[in-house]
């Protein structure tokens, strides 16, 4: 066994030159590099999709502002949510699956490495075909324009009539490659983890990050694929002169909203069960106990998956439906509000009894508890139809669901990094530049998207460039644009901390957290082929039963 | 460009021309220098387009409610608060009751808690709990929707369609034979005796969508789909509200006023609005521009040859407080300024620019503004 | 390096998962069955609402002919199939090939039929809705057909050149799943375009 192992290069190895390096990384199908180059992808994204937040905001700051032109406004939010959710939040929660799985199951690797090397790929390319629009797009407005029709890109605006030239078309191609990329991941993801789970760890032994990025690979499945077929639809309108949201030949524009949304919540379970994985992983660690409720939590996220593909229509309340579809589709969104709310509820009862430990990580987990529970009430409230038909398309709206990616998602996305840096470097990061990171963030978060509440509760619609003096929205607007300036330097702080770390770091050893799964038995970072002996476990914890051999879970689970 | 109106115009129109048709590569002193005295330069550059007309106690508020609509969901609404805020202070206390009490001690003795791996009770009493909640949350919720899209035609409501625009909104009024744009008309309902206005809503481009948040929920206007909403507002006042789905460049200025009238000045305004333009003598240069020129391509004046439907109907432009939708107040500038460069006041907006020789330009509009 | 718990060894020998390649092939059919769905449900809801133009009733005539041949293609694969797992790799080869030629077919009747109702019906895919929604969800799965045979053209040559073996069955029978599946799509395809929607 020994002679057939590759020797690996050490992460800090530089003495190969560049070109060699480069290769490496650009061929490689090891799901460790390949989870590192989807995390990179999307750290270069968030910025630059913050940056686009940024001009909003400034532009917003006062009323009739001149910041930017209307016509770049709207190409600011398009590409802003666009590239957030299709260019960051995947990619990255799937750069940490890809990462993790292979370590937490007991394998050598994901199903499929070339698979996954493709999908990565074509997510890349997706991304920069998408880019390329705000030189190559061009339109009547001058040479280069992204689109700006709505991350939802609703129809008939995306018509040809309504928006020349390509840009759109950027949107829709872009999309659809990174799509392929999305589903060849969720494909591998869902054979990994059935297929390739190491002796004795049966469904209801694998780590929860592993069932719940089987339940959202298993969405992503179902769910990405009614977008690719509604921007198939949209090309064939575009392109071929179809008629399928073309309302003069007697096309739907609801139907288009039907497909988009169709995809476009469950999309939103695809992005935040990932991040209840990496929450059910660090606060057992941190609290010192065991999940609370496993099977429960089990339960609860299988009946989210489900669930979740019966309430799309909820973005949709203002459209004209009748009124047994209004509410049927506020009672399936309320009974979707049970099984997360059971959640929130077992992690508290992890930590109940815990001695709770607050370094980064948890802290960035303990913040996600708080914002994911005011984001789940203030969804409660637009589940109520006639409360949406308020609220739908405004501020409010805004302000919740960036409370979920933002407070929700990206809170945890912070702590796993913390979390898991030691393993993937070999080193540890700094804590006290982690604890300016999550104060400075927690600030500006709350200064933004507490108070973007209120403008909606007034009246403000989403997607203005500007708006009326005199409707008591300037405040706000102006309180909300003074938090980015925190949550800039947070993010500052945080890329800080990670380059400095990863070069100066101390050396982190295979376990710094004293944590109980599989990955934590391996070298910081893990040598190429994972593990020389694949693992054989009894429990959910298969590390605490080795570090105390007269109390093993295996006895009680 | 000189005009007769004034350099501060002048001033205002070049400096905004030079942000919208400059390339991106425009001086960041200049936009710095800009920003910083915004407010200030702004208001004086722009104090003919944005005069003082609104009430500023013109808050679009939901809850001010001020038709039955608005009021149900208003109610709905602090019922959901309310809820939602219990909730929030049980499961917040929890939290930080948790936070607090089960942190790891200085003194810790490093034992491992014991491991508690569940409890069914505690589940089902936590699954049990939310669904009751969720049942009288939607029977609740229930009951408001068919409340507000069930609700019957009285024979005396008032009947409008709804029209919207690329960013404009068009209304008629088909029983009394109105035609008109972006300011609604209704008038007050005594709820002993109601006159709601039924609104049929339709789209001639893109989706749009209706809201004037104190007389009810917003209902989208989408193109081959026929919606339908309804308001009783119970005192007279202007409402204002915008358009609210992202229609295209001008989304943020397709603005909403809707004006209660008291019956008296209701009926008023309909005999109004239901004559044919007024013929002046004093305007018959600017009228033959008028009719002469492409604006009749877009615009329609009941009683001449201008019949266009694809901008607004201006046989009683000067009825009307505003124009561009709301962008900019009805004045003699303004108007003016609107036909020269629409680019100023609303950039992006489908009026072109008229490119008029000056004379021209002042008959035109001094035509526009007989139009009663 | 890693650790791990005594275990007796009779567990580790029946620790069997299902095979990789089946499962990622059940879960890229799911997801196409999701694309097709959607094309399916614009179709249903299409019925009916063009403006203009021809009308399926008008212009479409039941493809018999290659639906029979589609169809049988999935006994032929199966055949084929079988006999690779008992070592017959002859036997495969002939019936893997008759497996193309059916599909070949197949995508040459839908070519003729197309060619005849753009050029002699004039119905293309920007008449109206029925052309809109007819040649997507038959292109759509046209589409997959053509990859199909390409995949089933490239295991041939692989055959004709001695490098296809006994031992390969598992990953030809995983490869005869799309092939059903797609066999399943026309069914459902047939279905809605040339009895319901007719």
């Amino acid at each position: 066994m020994a002679s057939e192992t590759i020797a690996l290069t050490a992460a800090h190895d530089v003495s190969q030159p560049i070109g060699t390096i480069l290769h490496d990384w650009v061929t490689t199908v090891d799901h460790k590099k390949l989870g590192i180059l989807y995390i990179l992808y999307a750290l270069v994204f968030l910025v630059i999709g913050g940056i686009e937040a940024t001009i909003m905001r400034i532009q917003l700051i006062v009323p009739h502002n001149h910041f930017v032109s209307p016509q770049v406004f709207n190409r600011m939010f398009t590409m802003h949510g666009t590239t957030m959710i299709f260019f960051v939040a995947m990619p990255i929660l799937f750069g940490f699956g890809n990462y993790l799985i292979p370590l937490m199951i007991g394998a050598r690797d994901m199903a499929f490495p070339r698979l996954n090397a493709w999908s990565f790929w074509l997510t890349a390319f997706g991304g920069l075909l998408l880019y390329f629009s705000f030189v190559g797009g061009n339109g009547l407005y001058g040479a280069g324009t992204a689109p700006d029709v709505g991350w939802f890109a609703y129809a008939p605006l995306t018509a040809t009539a309504f928006s020349m030239g390509h840009s759109t078309d950027f949107w829709t191609l872009g999309l659809l490659v990174s799509g392929f990329g999305s589903i060849g991941t969720a494909v591998n993801i869902l054979a990994t983890i059935v297929c390739l789970r190491c002796p004795g760890m049966t469904l209801g032994k694998m780590p929860l990050f592993a069932w719940l990025n089987l339940v959202m690979a298993a969405m992503v499945l179902l769910a990405i694929s009614p977008l690719t077929a509604a921007q198939i639809m949209l090309s064939l309108d575009r392109f071929l002169g179809a008629h399928f949201f073309d309302t003069q030949a007697g096309g739907s524009a609801v139907m288009w909203m039907h497909f988009f949304w169709i995809f476009g919540h469950p999309e939103v379970y695809v992005l935040v069960i990932p991040a209840f994985a990496f929450a059910s992983e660090i606060i057992p660690v941190f609290s010192r106990k065991p999940i609370f409720g496993y099977p429960v939590m089990v339960a609860a996220t299988v009946c989210i998956g489900f669930v979740g593909f019966s309430v799309w229509a909820h973005h949709m309340f203002t459209v004209g439906m009748n009124s047994y579809a209004n509410s049927f589709f506020t009672i399936t969104t309320m009974a979707i509000g049970v099984p997360t709310g059971i959640k929130i509820f077992n992690w508290i009862g992890t930590m109940w009894g815990g001695k709770i430990i607050f370094k980064t990580p948890m802290l960035f987990c303990i913040a996600f508890l708080f914002q994911f529970l005011i984001a789940g009430l203030t969804g409660i409230m637009l589940s109520a139809a006639p409360f949406d038909w308020q609220l739908g398309n405004s501020y409010f709206v805004v302000a919740h669901f960036h409370y979920v990616i933002v407070g929700g998602i990206l809170f945890t996305l912070f702590g796993a990094f913390y979390y898991w840096f030691p393993k993937m470097s070999g080193r540890m990061y700094n804590e006290t530049l982690g604890r300016w990171h999550f104060w400075l963030f927690f600030i500006g978060f709350h200064l933004t998207f507490d108070f973007m509440h209120v403008p909606g509760l007034l009246g403000m619609p989403r997607r203005i460039y500007t708006y009326e003096p005199g409707r008591g929205w300037e405040i706000w607007n102006l309180i909300c644009t003074v938090g980015v300036v925190f949550q800039i330097a947070g993010t500052f702080v945080f890329i800080g901390n990670l380059l400095w770390s990863y070069f100066k770091g101390k050396a982190a050893g295979n376990d710094p957290w004293d944590a109980w799964t599989l990955e934590w038995s391996t070298s910081s970072p893990p040598v190429e082929y994972n593990f020389a002996r694949i693992p054989v476990v009894k429990s959910r914890r298969p590390l605490w039963d080795i570090k105390h051999p007269e109390d093993p879970d295996w006895k009680y689970e | 460009m000189k005009t007769a109106i004034g350099p501060d115009i002048v001033e205002g129109q070049t400096m905004l021309q030079e942000i919208y048709h400059d390339s991106p590569r425009q001086d960041h002193k200049r936009k710095i220098r800009w920003t910083a005295i915004l407010l200030a330069g702004y208001l004086l550059a722009a104090r003919p387009v944005f005069g003082n007309s609104e009430d500023p106690s013109q808050v679009p508020n939901m809850f001010k409610p001020q038709s039955t609509p608005a009021h149900s969901i208003f109610h709905l609404s602090l019922f959901v608060l309310a809820i939602c805020a219990v909730i929030f202070v049980i499961v917040f206390s929890l939290l930080t009751y948790s936070v607090i009490k089960f942190r790891r001690r200085a003194n810790d003795d490093g034992r491992e808690p014991p491991p508690i791996y569940g409890s069914n009770q505690i589940e089902l009493a936590w699954t049990v709990i939310p669904v009751l909640i969720v049942l009288v949350l939607f029977l609740a919720t229930a009951r408001v929707i068919h409340g507000i899209q069930q609700a019957k035609k009285p024979a005396e409501a008032i009947e409008v369609i709804a029209i919207g625009h690329q960013f404009w909104w068009e209304f008629r009024y088909p029983a009394l034979g109105v035609l008109t744009a972006n300011e609604l008309h209704v008038p007050v309902s005594d709820p002993s005796h109601p006159t709601p206005t039924f609104i049929t809503l339709l789209s001639a481009d893109t989706d749009h969508s209706f809201w004037v948040p104190r007389l009810a929920g917003k209902t989208d206007l989408i193109p081959n789909h026929e919606n339908h909403m309804w308001i009783d507002p119970d005192e007279p006042g202007i409402f204002i509200g915008q358009c609210a789905q992202y229609c295209g460049t001008q989304h943020a200025k397709m603005l909403l006023r809707v004006y209660v009238d008291s019956p008296e000045q209701f009926k008023k305004w309909v005999q109004e609005q239901s004559k044919p333009a007024q013929v002046s003598e004093s305007a018959k240069e600017g009228r033959r521009i008028f009719e002469t020129t492409a604006c009749i391509n877009c615009h329609a004046v009941s009683g001449t040859v201008a019949d266009g439907r694809f901008g607004p109907d201006l046989t009683h432009l000067m009825s009307r407080d505003t124009i561009a939708s709301g962008a900019a107040t009805n004045t003699f500038e303004n108007l003016r300024l609107w036909i020269h460069d629409p680019e100023t006041i609303k950039p992006g907006s489908l009026m072109p620019a008229m490119n008029l020789n000056q004379k021209d330009l002042d008959a035109v509009t001094a035509y526009l503004e007989t139009l009663r | 390096m890693s650790t791990t718990s005594s275990v007796p060894s009779s567990m580790e020998q029946s620790w069997v998962l299902p095979s990789r390649g089946r499962v990622g092939m059940l879960s890229l059919i799911a997801a196409e069955l999701a694309i097709f769905t959607i094309f399916v449900v614009a179709y249903l809801f299409y019925i009916g609402k063009s403006v203009t133009g021809p009308l399926p009733k008008d212009v479409l005539e039941l493809p018999i002919f290659a639906s029979i041949c589609l169809l049988s293609s999935s006994l032929t694969i199966h055949a084929a199939v079988s006999a690779l797992r008992n070592g017959r790799v002859r036997t495969f080869a002939i019936w893997w090939f008759a497996t193309m030629v059916l599909g070949l077919i197949f995508l040459g009747e839908t070519a003729r039929e197309w060619h005849h109702l753009i050029f002699e019906k004039g119905l293309t895919i920007s008449t109206n809705l029925f052309g809109t929604t007819y040649y997507s969800l038959v292109g759509l799965h046209a589409f997959h057909v053509t990859v199909g045979l390409i995949c089933i053209a490239v295991a041939m040559i692989l055959a004709l050149l001695g490098k296809l073996k006994q031992e390969h069955s598992e990953r030809a029978d995983i490869f005869s799943l799309y092939w059903h599946f797609v066999d399943v799509v026309w069914i459902v395809v047939f279905t809605v375009v040339y009895i319901i929607g007719r």
